[in-house]
């Protein structure tokens, strides 16, 4: 077929079942967004900024398991990709990034909007391509969408120089494109599930550790029959907060840092632990060395580099956590009866009643009692997004989470200014259920700008932002670790976030005391506009239980 | 001890794109990874090429080495040896001073010696050629001497396994 380069792109995503693209168009891309333009089928939502665009991308991805798609043009356009690129890729989620590059013939000269987008997000991406004639593009386009999408999935990036987007070529759409040197190993080796079973069902404590893995392999269920038949517990990592529902009597939260304090003393009491689809991340074990030192490691990932990277595994299954799960559940059947409740089940909610008193639960507009009342007024299938610092991790301790791909968040990359563009990107995934972004007033004003795409492209979320003031984490570290010698922390300069709304056409809410809250939230909800909840908190609320950096999870705070 | 100690040779089998290079470089970069050489030449398949690196460390680095290369779509195979298992050689240019006639006959008794060949002359220089493992070239420069030492050129390893079998097999290369 004769097309020009521009063409074949659209085309091309359009049979990779592409129906939405966030992006912001400029010079080095007009050629892509001029055959747009004729298209009735692929809706464009234009970000205010190329972070936004990416950070949607990526929170589409996660909420509906599909590839996001993002396309900016060259040079500043690219770049400000970075970080919603690094984001993706340290969380695994499937991106494709489309960049449009000076023409051929002026690569390297250092031309107006030129950059060297390859070489910078070649340590953050899981492939690049930089088609050099426009033939090359459907089986680029094809090799981009599978590599991001399957084995362990991550952003892949393609830079389109503008001589390649416009030159007329024959153009052929292949179904199928060979990457050689592409394995993704989906079956896990028989032997080491028989090796699995064993350890396991000899265990005395045994516990489930479910990372983001089990939400991108979708194999909730498969953790759950997994769980209940044998009377496993769990825990999960930040990313892994809804593989399990945590209102179950199995289900511990989340481990780690800022994890529930039941689920850390827990993990320090398994005599075995079946880790499922995480990469043992620093900020959910602690001290490496010290982490579950008595247990015995199964480790179930897709990724072999994970395996023995951070964390020692006795007994590695290399496969996708949904079939690691099945094939362990399947063959423990086979050995095992269903059990009635065990000791350790016992000793488990014996551990979940000891923590009751340890949150800090009492007083006026207390951060867990406002995630506690959000998760009482929204629906369970509510989606709910995060910025970076307190307000993130209280909202992991204390917004229980029911359902997988409903809490999106920047767990790897830990970077704030995602909230909101994640909630506007996870409610183009998910236009018939309710998204909120949970914020803090640092965050939120990193990627404020995205409000307007809210509004512009109708796609209205609720921002319940925990303002205190101050870019509170930070503080907080300041006030435990610096002699609370206060640098630089101080955001009273910041506008009123009602009225910031407000002049953005969005309903704004300020909020002083639970009454007020329940009844911002109440109308957050019937709403069909933005609405935007500024909950005026205590610049002295702090994140606890918190385990110092560099010290083992038992080694944990509970309060001031 | 010999500097082959702890030593060993990945040898991968890399698809021949424009900046797979520079991916794999990265890479070693990014982890931290201690990469002694780096040698890359073509192969018996179109549009492949062989990347031969030696790596001395603990075998936890190493296997995360070989993971994280595997990982890369571009790598299309990769094992790992042990020197002792492979013919392992280097090609070194070695330009040697020689301020007196003495030390001409010295040096040309080093070069039979060491199987190498004198690649060019002048009245002041010989430039010697010696393909061999590198801790046999290692040996010959101290014995030459450094103070003689003008330049090194070394290429870095390259090496094939012992034995009547292949190195590295180009799976799915040619089907």
């Amino acid at each position: 077929m004769r097309m020009s380069g521009a063409e074949a792109l659209i085309e091309a995503l359009k049979r990779e079942k592409v129906n939405l693209i966030f992006g912001i168009p400029g010079g080095a891309i007009l050629p892509v967004y001029d055959a747009l333009y004729d298209n009735g089928e692929i809706r464009h939502v234009l970000a205010r900024h190329e972070q936004g665009a990416a950070h949607m991308a990526d929170a589409y991805a996660r909420v509906s398991g599909r590839v996001g798609v993002c396309m900016v043009t060259s040079g500043p356009g690219a770049t400000n990709t970075v970080t919603g690129i690094t984001v993706a890729y340290m969380d695994s989620s499937p991106m494709v990034t489309i960049t449009g590059q000076v023409p051929t013939s002026m690569i390297g000269s250092d031309a107006f909007q030129e950059a060297d987008i390859v070489g910078i997000v070649t340590p953050i991406t899981k492939e690049t391509f930089q088609p050099r004639r426009a033939r090359e593009i459907p089986g680029v386009v094809k090799a981009a969408f599978h590599i991001a999408s399957t084995g362990r999935p991550g952003p892949v990036l393609i830079d389109l120089p503008k001589d390649v987007q416009t030159g007329e070529d024959d153009i052929e759409f292949p179904e199928k494109v060979k990457l050689l040197g592409y394995r993704v190993r989906a079956e896990p080796d028989p032997l080491q599930v028989k090796r699995a079973v064993e350890a396991l069902l000899n265990a005395e404590r045994p516990i489930i550790m479910a990372g983001g893995g089990v939400i991108i392999a979708n194999a909730s269920h498969e953790l759950r029959m997994l769980a209940e038949t044998f009377m496993i517990p769990v825990v999960t990592t930040l990313m892994g907060k809804g593989a399990m529902p945590e209102n179950h009597p199995l289900c511990l939260g989340m481990i780690g840092m800022h994890g529930r304090y039941e689920a850390n003393l827990a993990v320090g009491e398994a005599d075995l632990i079946l880790a499922v689809g995480t990469r043992f991340s620093d900020r959910s074990t602690g001290r490496f060395d010290e982490f579950a030192q008595d247990a015995k490691v199964i480790h179930v990932d897709i990724d072999p580099a994970e395996i023995s990277k951070n964390i020692p595994a006795h007994i590695p299954v290399v496969c996708d956590a949904k079939r690691g799960l099945a094939s362990i559940f399947e063959e423990a059947k086979r050995r095992a009866r269903k059990r009635a409740k065990t000791l350790w089940a016992k000793r488990v909610e014996e551990l979940k009643e000891e923590a009751k008193s340890v949150y800090d639960l009492k007083g006026d507009l207390k951060p867990g009692v406002l995630m506690r009342m959000l998760r009482k007024a929204v629906p369970e299938d509510t989606i709910v997004t995060t910025g970076v610092g307190q307000n993130q991790m209280w909202a992991a301790l204390f917004f229980d989470v029911y359902r997988p791909r409903t809490f999106i968040t920047s767990g790897g990359l830990g970077a704030m200014g995602f909230g909101f563009p994640a909630a506007v990107g996870a409610k183009a995934a998910a236009p018939g259920r309710l998204v909120v972004d949970v914020d803090g007033d640092g965050s939120f004003m990193m990627t404020s700008q995205e409000l307007v795409t809210s509004m512009a492209e109708d796609l209205p979320v609720m921002a319940v932002i925990l303002n205190n003031g101050w870019l509170g984490m930070v503080r907080q570290w300041q006030t435990l670790f610096y002699g609370k010698r206060y640098m630089a922390t101080d955001l009273s300069g910041n506008p009123d976030l009602a009225k910031f709304a407000e002049i953005h056409g969005a309903q704004g809410f300020t909020v002083q005391s639970y009454g007020d809250f329940e009844e911002a939230v109440k109308a957050g909800v019937k709403s069909e506009v933005t609405t935007i909840i500024d909950v005026r908190i205590s610049p002295d609320e702090k994140v606890f239980p918190f385990v110092p950096p560099g010290r083992s999870l038992r080694e944990v705070i509970t309060h001031e | 001890m010999s500097r082959s100690d702890g030593m060993h040779v990945i040898v991968t089998l890399v698809e021949d794109r424009p900046g797979v290079l520079f991916r794999v470089t990265s890479l070693i970069r990014r982890r931290n990874f201690n990469i002694a050489t780096i040698t890359v030449g073509s192969t018996e398949y179109e549009g492949i090429s062989r990347m031969t690196f030696t790596i001395y460390g603990e075998e936890r680095e190493l296997s995360q080495v070989v993971y994280q290369l595997d990982k890369l779509v571009e790598v299309v195979s990769i094992v790992v040896f042990k020197p002792e298992d492979m013919i392992v050689r280097e090609l070194a240019l070695i330009k040697v001073s020689m301020p007196n006639n003495g030390l001409q006959s010295e040096v040309i008794e080093k070069v039979n010696r060491y199987r190498g060949h004198i690649v060019d002359m002048t009245p002041r220089t010989v430039t010697v050629e010696l393909v061999d493992t590198p801790d046999r070239i290692n040996k010959f420069i101290e014995e030459v001497g450094k103070i003689n030492i003008v330049e090194i050129a070394r290429t870095g390893i390259t090496a094939v396994v012992r034995g009547a079998e292949p190195t590295v097999k180009g799976v799915g290369i040619n089907g």
